[in-house]
């Protein structure tokens, strides 16, 4: 086992790291999305790394014993990705939602809106709240 | 038919979801969902009577056998858990109609049934499923509805705590997904009971050790266990009180259920507890989470928000009683896992409805509610009392159960623990009752007046509940008992 030879791995972890990263540190939440999206990508790199055989052909009945790749994990990941598909639609038609509630999708200006609205509150201004609302 | 029910526990309600969505109609979506609900809760208790006779039931998906075909499986466990998940929603589902009809607006109510049937179908599917990949394809549909259910709040705030949740779950989900495949990778085997034993084949291993790390903060992530429970006080507080009501009573408790699955049924005891010393990370972050949480749920100014922090706490103490690794413990995390879902169920729903008739729960809004809404504010009460862990309610089993564990280790500093912050809960409810009972309300507003019966009477169907199993708790210890002997290997 060299380091080349495990190639696909290094880019899992690479790919997976950078993706938490933008999670991490982004506060747009179309960005975060995204990272979400590297983040995801990167398991199914591991899940199609790990089924792969060199020189093995796809899992068909043929003449002889040839070798193939394990289609399992291949199959798995196939699940993997509709689930990330969903997983991106719901995100970002949350993010639509949350610009047309706010005007915005950083997550400061989020954080500070919501806390003049809570001040408001605090001051017995509950009119201002409902109109930073409406 | 009956051979079939482990599978149609799932599949009901997978059909029923798309059928609410297809009919536009809020009440007759609702009348889809109450069918369902309570068509899965009389498939539980089928479910439990034959595992509790029988043993447990393994049914091959689609006639293909164990390991190559997806296994259903169902022990004492699961099936405990599938009659909490259904009793839930049967008891929901009924106070939904008008509580959801004043919340959300008619246009989405259909596909607010849709969400919440299609959310009870991945509840149910993780705790049947004995394959591993499945158990992550229901806690994404469980996880992703959920979330769609939480947006619905009313205030924008909803939507924020919704995509939170979305950005944690589906971290936790996809650090799952890459233990399950570091599993298969050195096992070849997605079967739980396979996997068990091609574990213990393999021994100690430097990957099935990381697949074993990212399970564990994968699953913690999703039970909201203390420090990765951020989005869990906004999610309960902004959600629709239906909602909140539902998934603080399930959620979570089917995460607990995957925790006890993966560690105890795959990994087993001896390397979870002996070799990777789970106990030694689980033990302290459930004593902070008890405590601290505890004392953040007293400063709190919104109810709902204040029930939420008492929620982590609570899951506190199930993994606290897991993480005793021992028969009583895990009967106390158990039979909590039970208990917690009738307490928070019965406190959730109260609230509901306060958010009825007064549009808040913030405790300022609360003011002589005591006499203008007796019997909600008395359902509140009740299962305040409950929660406190008052004798003669199921509080007090669970954690008699678990101080019962942590003095059969001889650790009396948990126990105390375990008491202090049960005083704890005692202020924060108590800050509520003050102000309902002892303040008076802020003039006379006849709009308010006590909620309708189709809140109560579903409410006090859980509120009872929290007295008849605090009275004969012959069943839920016998059962709880009997599942924690099981996992842990001894017979029961």
């Amino acid at each position: 086992m060299n380091v080349m030879g495990l190639v696909n791995y290094w880019a899992f972890i690479f790919l997976m790291m950078v993706g938490f990263y933008i999670l991490i540190s982004q506060g747009n939440l179309v960005k975060k999305i995204v990272g979400l999206n590297v983040f995801q990508t990167s398991v199914f790199i591991l899940y199609i790394s790990m089924g792969k055989i060199r020189g093995g052909t796809a899992p068909i009945l043929t003449e002889g014993d040839p070798i193939y790749s394990n289609p399992l994990p291949h199959v798995l990941i196939l699940t993997a990705i509709v689930v990330g598909v969903a997983t991106t639609a719901l995100g970002l038609s949350l993010v639509v939602r949350i610009h047309e509630a706010y005007g915005t999708v950083e997550e400061d200006d989020i954080q500070d809106l919501d806390l003049a609205v809570a001040g408001g509150e605090d001051q017995s201004f509950p009119v201002s709240g409902m109109d930073a609302r409406a | 038919m009956t051979a079939h029910l482990p599978v149609l526990q799932v599949v009901i309600p997978l059909l029923a979801a798309p059928l609410c969505a297809l009919v536009r109609r809020g009440r007759i979506a609702w009348g889809i969902a109450l069918a369902t609900s309570w068509t899965t809760f009389w498939i539980a208790i089928q479910l439990l009577a034959r595992v509790r006779s029988e043993g447990p039931i393994s049914y091959a998906l689609g006639g293909w056998p164990a390991p190559v075909g997806i296994e259903y499986r169902i022990d004492l466990v699961s099936a405990f858990v599938l009659v909490i998940v259904t009793g839930i929603g049967a008891v929901v589902t009924p106070y939904a109609l008008k509580s959801v009809e004043r919340e959300i607006e008619a246009a989405k109510i259909p596909l607010f049934y849709a969400a919440f049937v299609l959310c009870l179908t991945g509840l149910l599917g993780i705790t049947v499923t004995g394959d591993v990949f499945n158990v992550f394809v229901f806690l994404e549909i469980s996880s992703l509805s959920a979330y769609a259910l939480i947006g619905l709040g009313q205030d924008r705030r909803a939507l924020t705590a919704a995509f939170q949740y979305l950005i944690m779950g589906s971290i936790g989900a996809t650090f799952i997904v890459i233990g399950i495949g570091m599993m298969y990778v050195m096992t070849g085997s997605l079967n739980m009971a396979d996997l068990s034993v091609l574990l213990a084949e393999l021994g100690p291993n430097r990957t099935i050790v990381v697949a074993f790390g990212f399970l564990t903060v994968g699953i913690s992530l999703k039970l909201a266990l203390f420090p990765l429970h951020l989005w869990l006080p906004n999610a309960y507080t902004y959600a629709p009180s239906t909602v909140t009501a539902f998934i603080a009573a399930t959620a979570t408790k089917v995460a607990v259920y995957m925790l006890l699955r993966f560690f105890f049924t795959i990994f087993g005891v001896v390397f979870s507890f002996d070799v990777m010393q789970l106990d030694r990370v689980l033990l302290p972050l459930a004593l902070i989470a008890i405590v601290t949480m505890s004392l953040v749920a007293i400063f709190q100014t919104n109810v709902k928000r204040m029930l939420a922090y008492s929620s982590v706490a609570q899951i506190g103490y199930m993994i606290l009683g897991i993480s005793l690794a021992s028969v009583t413990g895990l009967t106390g995390g158990i039979l909590h896992l039970f208990n917690h879902a009738l307490i928070k169920g019965s406190l959730f729903m109260a609230m509901g409805c306060v958010m009825y008739r007064v549009g808040s729960v913030e405790i300022d809004a609360m003011r002589g509610l005591g006499k203008k809404m007796p019997w909600t504010m008395a359902a509140f009460v009740a299962g305040g009392l409950s929660l406190i862990g008052v004798p003669l309610t199921v509080g007090f089993i669970s954690k008699w159960y678990l101080i019962l564990g942590a003095l059969e280790r001889g650790w009396w500093p948990v126990a105390a623990l375990i008491l202090t912050a049960s005083l704890m809960a005692v202020v924060y409810i108590w800050r509520v009752v003050e102000v309902a009972y002892f303040q008076e309300g802020p003039g006379e507003d006849s709009s308010i007046v006590e909620a309708p019966l189709a809140l109560l009477i579903p409410t006090w169907v859980l509120v009872l509940a929290n007295f008849y199993f605090g009275i004969d708790a012959t069943f839920t210890t016998g059962v709880a008992g009997a599942a924690a002997r099981s996992l842990m290997g001894l017979v029961p």
